[in-house]
Formats: structure tokens, sequence, C-alpha cells
């Protein structure tokens, strides 16, 4: 037994949420180590309590254990005193279920979720001892594996991720066990198989990329390709898509921890992709086609994960479940069943934004009702154009007032600033509907809140904004700055806003090269790890860090890419062809919005053609209520009802209420 | 009706904290479908109402939990059913029905029996280190509360102290600690005694009144079953 155990627990004393790093989850496997079994380290690269729910990781724990050649356990990234006293006692990083060392694993597999969490890899893989360089591993270390929706710009962490599986991870990890195995039998036989023969069998791999396989050129600071080095190797890496959601239902067992952790329910997905078509969404591109769960198969994982788990909430999760075929119908059987005696909540991850919604919602929230958050995401209607959320002021104004209506006093709306296009009219465009909703708000109660949540927009690649130049820094502050001015002491409403520097970052790190890589080792060599955490973020390790790679903000952020540019990720897929993409961008500087593809007519995109899938929905027209491009007469979309005017019919919405707010914040 | 519950917390588990521990206790009483009594309100939470919170890191067999129910349930249930649907190391011990009008826990635990191993020390040095505290006037520690130190005596706490024998290369220190004016961490004994704090384990919470003392669920018989097991 390799557990490190004895040496871990006395380290326990001395840091902050010594339970993160003892495991005892219920749901966990603790897996025998056998010989002729792959085993996988799957890793999260930040703290536990926010890695342990990633359902991505949990599905693949689980698929991974039921195969009788592999087995798999999880780590995640230790804070920053447990990171210190390990290097002090000189304790490798270790397994949470069975304290075994990380290098006595044959796979470390990573989560990409998030860019800021880049240098924590490079951190996990130090603390493993193993080489942080692929091209400094030999046969004997493990193979680190990356996947998640980062993977789709791999470039920036080629040097140091041996190979990315691009899209659904359920099948391909089964793949990637067979060729790891075979190449270990042959190994132990011939004792000569090298690591180089390994990364090229895995290059073979549907949905596997192997950056060492590929050689980038460069022309005058340009990238000009990203070529394979040896004709084994595909040109283009195609990413997994699974067809049948219905055949995965997992996670089965979801872990429950001992600890708090974010996300800490149960959840149960119930569809993956999206196809409203939101321009700045890469979720949403990347993830096609539609794939619904069988509503049947829903209700039995709700009920057997409650019975399992303890677990009064319950969220379905997808990127807007609004739009699930028989939400409703789902919904009220949980909530209506005996055996949850009225103390289950379901939580709906991005509500759609309309009245429905929220009646649903209504519904669904009678016990431990939080705040209902909304996305705009665009404060104008020609905005929302751009970016293809196609909510109408009506349907906005529509929902708050349901909300407040129906016994809510706080409401969150979700913006984003920096997008292309963007005037300081549509910016403070944000400022005038959260004004109005609070106006709805105080017909129905005293002290109502409005959040207006506003976040730095970051083109990321696989969207028709990949050609989009980031706003600088300075002018995300300034527009920043703008708001504040125009919500300052006006009652009820309040503004939040992300960091414009972590979010320059991560523009620079999500659209980089393989140059980036110099970038983000030089950052993670002087210390800078949980870059997303505010109190760890250090803009001047970035810049620094820039500035001795010979790279520039101007080039690699804030440069709007011109169509013949060869983009870091062209030669990954997503499934959406470059054209389409291309299109939908002249499209979005045209101000002109797409209707969802579930119910109208194909675009063309590419992800159902190109990957021999379907969409799998259940209904053949598009939900109750409408809204976002489906059922509505889309020329009103910036006229305010006149039933949402306070004080005046006639005159255009947000100067009215404007006024209204300031002669009460005045008085 | 209220159930009043004696468990365990011994292993690895003990990293967990009290807050945790609650809701393990909520989890594990919804899987057994328990019908708890709910708090009133936009935001009803189980009526559950755990005793003296023990600090993470530590083990005890004497911790206790108050259940409020809907309906009768009866003890024998959740002695027989309960420690399977609990993480490992936390261990149902006892249950009772509790009489009407009984106190909280918080209100009516007046001390705490803790076995605390004092690691590199032997006996006879631990007994003279006794010996020096129990005969000081004041035994001062200072903390910080609200970004202001604040120092306290825990002299009138520390009732009792003894050394029993040995335990791997160190010694055993038998600690009772009331909890009045305030309750006394085993860290903060360490601390005014100068000796270096090893697994510290909560043994018994005591009730005492007019002159003689009890145990809000006295379980002699499964109070040895656990240290064997823990053993």
């Amino acid at each position: 037994m390799t557990s490190l155990w004895p040496r871990i627990e006395p380290l326990l004393a001395h840091v902050t949420k010594p339970a993160r790093y003892i495991g005892g989850e219920l749901g966990a496997c603790e897996p025998d180590h056998g010989p002729g079994r792959v085993a996988w380290l799957l890793l999260y690269p930040d703290t536990y309590e926010i890695g342990l729910p990633n359902q991505g990781l949990q599905i693949l724990y689980e698929i991974l254990n039921e195969r009788p050649d592999a087995v798999a356990e999880r780590a995640y990234a230790p804070w920053t005193d447990m990171e210190a006293a390990m290097r002090a006692a000189e304790v490798p990083l270790f397994s949470v279920e069975t304290s075994r060392p990380a290098a006595d694993f044959d796979i470390l597999a990573f989560n990409l979720s998030a860019e800021l969490t880049y240098t924590n890899v490079l951190n996990l893989v130090d603390l493993a001892g193993v080489p942080v360089r692929a091209a400094d591993r030999a046969a004997g270390h493990p193979l680190v594996i990356a996947g998640g929706h980062c993977a789709f710009n791999p470039e920036p962490m080629a040097d140091f991720v041996d190979a990315f599986a691009l899209g659904d991870g359920e099948e391909v990890v089964g793949e990637i066990t067979d060729v790891v195995r075979r190449w270990q039998e042959r190994r132990s036989t011939d004792g000569t198989s090298s690591r180089e023969e390994l990364l090229v069998a895995l290059a073979g791999v549907t949905g596997v990329y192997v950056p060492s396989c590929y050689e980038p050129t460069y022309e005058a600071g340009r990238l000009t390709g990203v070529a394979p080095r040896a004709r084994a190797v595909p040109e283009k890496v195609e990413k997994r898509t699974i067809s049948d959601l219905g055949a995965w239902p997992y996670p089965k067992q979801q872990l429950v921890p001992l600890v708090e952790v974010v996300h800490d329910r149960l959840n149960v997905e119930v569809f993956r992709g999206c196809t409203r078509g939101c321009r700045f969404c890469q979720a949403g591109m990347i993830t096609r086609p539609v794939r619904e769960r069988p509503a049947a198969q829903v209700d039995r994982m709700v009920r057997s994960g409650l019975d399992r788990t303890g677990y009064d909430e319950v969220t379905l999760t997808s990127l807007s479940s609004a739009d699930f075929s028989g939400i409703e119908k789902t919904v009220t059987s949980i909530i209506n069943d005996p055996e949850c005696s009225g103390q289950v909540s379901v939580s709906l991850p991005s509500l759609r934004v309309d009245a429905f919604t929220v009646g649903l919602a209504a519904e669904i929230q009678k016990v431990r009702r939080t705040g209902l958050t909304f996305a705009p995401e665009g404060g104008t209607w020609r905005m929302r154009q751009v970016i293809n959320k196609l909510i109408r002021e009506e349907d906005l104004y529509a929902a708050v007032d349901s909300a407040f209506s129906q016994g809510w006093q706080r409401v969150k709306l979700y913006f984003l600033i920096g997008l292309p296009t963007e005037t300081d009219d549509d910016v403070l465009g944000i400022a005038a509907l959260a004004r109005a909703c609070v106006e709805i708000g105080r017909r129905y109660h005293r002290n109502v809140t409005v959040t207006a949540s506003v976040g730095g927009f970051v083109p990321k690649a696989h969207t028709p904004f990949q050609w989009f130049g980031q706003n600088t820094m300075e002018e995300l502050r300034r527009k920043v700055v703008l708001l504040k001015d125009a919500v300052r002491g006006v009652r009820g409403l309040s503004l939040r806003w992300h960091d414009p520097e972590a979010t320059t970052v991560e523009g620079l790190v999500s659209r980089g090269d393989r140059r980036m890589g110099a970038v983000i080792e030089d950052v993670w060599r002087a210390g800078g790890t949980f870059q997303e955490w505010s109190e760890h973020f250090d803009l001047g390790l970035w810049t620094g860090a820039l500035e001795r790679a010979g790279l520039t903000l101007e080039d690699a952020v804030y440069r709007h890419r011109p169509e013949d540019e060869i983009l870091p990720w062209d030669h990954v897929s997503a499934g959406l062809h470059r054209d389409f993409l291309w299109q939908d961008w002249q499209e979005a500087l045209a101000e002109h919005g797409l209707e969802d593809c579930r119910w109208t007519p194909c675009y063309d995109c590419g992800a159902c053609t190109g990957l021999g899938v379907e969409h799998v929905v259940a209904s053949s027209v598009a939900p109750a209520g409408g809204s976002q491009g489906t059922g509505q007469d889309l020329e009103a979309g910036g006229t305010v009802p006149v039933r949402f005017l306070a004080t005046s019919t006639h005159a255009p919405a947000a100067p009215v209420l404007a006024g209204a707010a300031a002669v009460e914040a005045g008085g | 009706m209220k159930l009043r519950i004696r468990f365990a917390k011994i292993g690895r588990v003990r990293w967990t904290s009290h807050r945790d521990v609650a809701r393990m206790w909520e989890r594990a009483l919804r899987r057994a479908r328990v019908p708890i009594a709910y708090t009133e309100g936009f935001s009803p939470r189980p009526k559950l109402s755990f005793g003296l919170a023990l600090p993470t890191g530590c083990e005890s067999n004497a911790e206790y939990l108050d259940v409020a129910l809907r309906e009768p349930l009866a003890p024998e249930e959740v002695t027989a059913n309960f420690s399977c649907l609990l993480p490992d190391g936390v261990d149902v011990v006892a249950a009772q029905v509790l009489p009407e009008g009984a106190g909280s826990l918080q209100e009516e635990v007046t001390s705490c029996r803790w076995e605390i191993d004092v690691p590199q020390s032997d006996p006879d040095a631990l007994s003279e280190i006794i010996a020096r505290v129990l005969g000081a006037e004041v035994l001062s520690v200072t903390r910080e509360r609200k970004g202001r130190p604040v120092t306290d005596d825990l002299r009138p706490s520390v009732l009792a102290l003894s050394s029993t024998g040995s335990c791997g290369t160190g010694a055993v220190l038998v600690a009772e600690l009331g909890t009045r004016p305030r309750g006394v961490r085993p860290a903060e004994l360490a601390q005014v005694m100068g000796i270096d704090l090893g697994l510290a384990r909560r043994t018994n919470q005591w009730i005492e009144r007019d002159g003689s003392r009890w145990e809000p669920l006295a379980t002699p018989a499964a109070d040895a079953a656990v240290w064997e097991r823990a053993s």
C-alpha cells in the first residue's frame, strides 16, 4: 500500500478547512489498483469546494471505475497553506480516496473550465513530481491529458499537456484507456515502447489532439499555421459527440461531500447543447446539437438521487433548462411527489427571460425561495440583436413584473459590457433597464433590490465573436465608471462588476497561440497560482511575463482579426463551419438576430451534418411563452408596452423612469 | 416530540467541522425519512439542535443532538439503522425520547471530560506541569475578536487535570473543563500549559446540579464498545 496518509494527517492541524483533503464522500470509490488496470487521476485545478461538484469529472469518474481495465481517483488543488505544508514536508500531490501519490497514476487528467486556472495545472503537475513541460517527460511519467470547454483552444497549454480530449468525454475515455493499456502491455513484454509511440497512437483516436504531433509556424510575429508533423495524424481534429444522452445516465452515484461545496445539491443534466445561438456564448456553440434526456429518465434520476443522497434541493442542469420539452410536467411531478413531503426545491439555472419562466419558478420554489436571476446581457434592443439574445424590453419587464407580483423582492440581472459595436448608449441602457426594474418592483414592495451584475466580455474560440478585438482594460474601466455614475443614489439598485484586469488576462489566455505557454509558465514560476481568486490575482505577473515573451496586449487581446487570419484553434473543430461563424459575425454587425434552429429551419452551422447526429428534442414546437427569438413579434423589440410605463404613456421608457428614480433618490 | 441522540466522531472524519456534522445529520435524517419538524417561513430548516461545538480535529464519543419530530419515532430505530447512513466514523451510540420541558444541551451541560495525547512528554513531567497550572491563580489567553485582542482567564473553567499513563512516545492528559463562564478548547488548554497538543478526545459531557451529576444520555455499555472499535 502506497498511502501517504500517515504523512498527510500531521499537516492537517495547521491548515484551513482540513476536510478538503480527507475524501470520504458518499459515492466515492476506493478502487483496487491491480495490474492490467489503467489508473486515472482526475484533477480539477481549483479548490476542493469548487472542483468537487463538477459534473463532467464525476461522470468520467463513474464510467472509468465501471470498467474492468481502469480505476479512477480524484485530486484538487491544495489551498496555498496546504501546498506550503506539503512542500515543506516533501509530501507530493495525492488522491483524496486512497492518499496515493499522483505520480503513481498512469494518467493525470485535468478538467479545463476556466483559463485563469491554467497556472494551477502547472502547479499540480509540479506537486506531483512530474516535469511541467510535456517535452521533458519520460516513458515512466504519467500521461498528462486535459478536456473541458477550454480545450477548444488547446494551444496556450500545448507545451504542458500531452493530449487533449475535445468534446463529450463519455466514449473517448474508454478509447484512451485501451490505447494506454495496449501500450503498457507491449512495454512490459518488449521493454522498448517509447512515449512517442504512445502519443502517436493517441493522436489516432478521434477527438484526441496531441500537440507534439503538430508544428506551429510563424511569419513576422504572426501564426501562419499549425500542421501535422507526420502523415499518420489528422490535419483537423474533430470533437467527440455522444448522440444519445439517454444512453449515459450519469452520474448514477453523485458524490455527496462531507464539507460544504458550491452547488451543494443534487444535479441532473436534462439536456446537453444549446441552439439559442447567443453569439458571445462559447458553451452554446461548442456543445451543439441539442440532445435532451428522456423525461422519464430525468424523473428516475431525480427520485433515486434524492433518496440516495438526502439532498433537499435538485437542479435540472443544462444551458437553458426552461427549454427542456415538458419542463413544467417534470418539475411539478418532483414537487408534488408525496415522498418529498413538500420539502424539496427545484432550481433551474439560466432562467429564460419571460413571464412563463417566472410562473414556473414560482411554482417550484415554494420552499426556500431565493432571488431570481435573469440574463438580458445587453442594455438595449440593438445590442441584444447584435449578440443574438433576442429578449425584448417587454419580455424582461413582464418577467420582472411577474416575479415581484409573486412575492420575490430580489432580482438579479446579468449583463456584459465590451460587446461588439457597443456604444455608451448601450452601456447606459443597462442602468436604465435596471432602474426600470426597481420601479416595477416598488409597485409591489416597499423594499426591493435589483442587482445589476456586469461582466467584461471576452471573445472565445469557435464563436462568431472570435474575430472581435476585446475592449481594452481602460475602456472597460471607463464603462464601469459610466455605469457607477448612472446608478449612484438610486435606492434599491446595486451594481456589481467583474474586475477588468482579470477580464483582460482571461482574454489574453483564451485566444492565445502556443507562444502563450511561456507566459503561463513564467507566471506560475513567479508564484502566480489561484489567479481566478481576486486575493491572489496579480496583473503585474502577467504583463511582466508578456513583455519577456515579446508579446503585447494590443496584438494578442485588443486587435480585431481579419477573415483570412489563421486562428490558433483552426486545426481543431467543434463541428461548426468557419463560414457559418464568419457569416454570423457579419449578421451581428448588421444587427440581425437569428431564431433558434430547434424549431426553425437549419442554418447549416455544421454541427448536425458534420457530426452525423441530430437534435434530440421531444417537442416539435417552441416552449410555451416563447421569447428569445421564438414566437415573438421582434419588430417591437425595443418598445416598452404601455402597462410597464410608470408615469407617462408616450415618452420613451428609460428617460421617464430614470427621471422618476432620480426624484425619489433626491427626496 | 423530541429525541436526544448520542453519537461518536472518530477517525478521519474528525477533520470535518461542527457545521459539516450538522449537515451530515440533516441528510441522514432525510435519507431515513425521519419525520423531522421544520421551522416556519420562507426558508424552512429542520429543527435540530446540537450541543457544544466539537473543535475541528478532535474526536469524541459524547456528541449530542436533539431532533424535533412531527410524528413519534422509536429511539431503537435510530440506534439500529442510523450509523450506516452517516459517514464512516460517525456512529450512533444511544437515543432516547426527551421528556417534555427538558432543557437544551447548550443550557444544561456544565463540563466536559477530555483525554488529550501529549506527544514527546512523560507522565512525570506532565504531572509537574499540571501541579503548576492548578496552582496558578490566573491562566490568561489572548485571542482576536472582531479585530481586537481580548484576554480571558481560563482558570475558573479548568476544573480538574490529571496524567494517566503513556501513549506511544507521550503521555495522556485527562482534563475536566467547565463550560462557564466560557468553554475551554483543548488547544487553549495546551497553550496555557505550554504543551504540544496531540489527538484530543471528548469522552463525556456532564450536567452538574445540586451536588450530583449525570450525562445528557448515559450509555456505559455502548461507550466501551465504541472505544474498542476505535482502538
